[in-house]
């Protein structure tokens, strides 16, 4: 499950690629909470834009984030999220979750 | 009713096989030309199935995954997914949106309700100690459109 990590000041971005499932959630999760616990970011981004399919395991990646987040205090984005992947998503209420950020179209 | 065509195929609970499981049902019915979206929720409703089975049925333990797959008359496709794993004492909670009985692994408890509201039709059955079966009922209207 290939994920790249871009850090800068403020912001952490995961660009996800390839298909999220069970089998391959874990080690996405891990990869990000690496990066997110050695920046300790604003915001967390997560790039969907390169994925080709996602199931439930991919709303408890979002989810267990957002609690992350929420822990150091800052929030999450989701972004480019294909069609598919919004309509997985929409069944959490994860536009709902996750806060408004300004000036860019970013939510589910 | 009389399928014009079936495909049964059975594999080991290792989540490695979840993405063969819904490659393969999306291969065997490729030839009905369901759209992007028609032939991504029957992916996606599979997936989830075969989870299940793999995550609640075996938990631990490494057994069957049973999946049959019917065509019917009509682009009418019928999957059941099978497991001879601990079963589920109480379907009907099982199934409320958000339940979840794994407390650290960052299940979201969506399962069930994106296969029902991904599929025309759910099924679930199950006996404690025997296993579940997850039947999951779509028909194919798009033609590719």
């Amino acid at each position: 499950m290939p994920v790249e990590i871009d850090i800068d000041e403020k912001s952490v971005t995961a660009y996800i690629s390839g298909e999220i499932d069970h089998h391959n959630a874990a080690g996405l999760r891990s990869k990000i909470d690496e990066a997110v616990e050695n920046a300790y970011p604003e915001v967390l981004i997560l790039d969907f834009g390169g994925v080709t399919f996602m199931d439930s395991s991919g709303i408890g990646l979002v989810m267990g984030r957002y609690k992350l987040m929420k822990n150091l205090s800052g929030k999450v984005f989701v972004e480019n999220a294909p069609r598919q992947i919004k309509k997985v998503l929409r069944m959490a209420g994860i536009e709902k979750m996750l806060s408004e950020k300004s000036g860019k179209e970013v939510l589910v | 009713m009389k399928p014009i065509n079936e495909m049964k195929m059975s594999f080991e609970s290792r989540s490695c096989n979840e993405s063969f499981a819904r490659s393969s049902v999306a291969a065997f019915i490729a030839v009905l030309d369901p759209n992007v979206e028609e032939l991504s929720d029957i992916k996606t409703a599979v997936s989830e199935a075969v989870t299940n089975c793999i995550v609640h049925g075996y938990k631990e333990n490494i057994g069957k995954v049973y999946i049959h797959v019917k065509i019917f008359e009509g682009a009418r496709i019928q999957i059941s997914i099978k497991d001879k794993g601990c079963g589920i004492s109480d379907v009907k909670k099982a199934m409320e949106p958000l339940y979840t009985s794994c407390e650290n692994g960052e299940r979201a408890g969506l399962g069930f309700s994106i296969m029902e509201s991904f599929m025309d039709k759910l099924k679930v059955r199950s006996k404690p100690g025997k296993g579940t079966s997850v039947t999951l009922e779509k028909s194919i209207v798009s033609k590719g459109k």
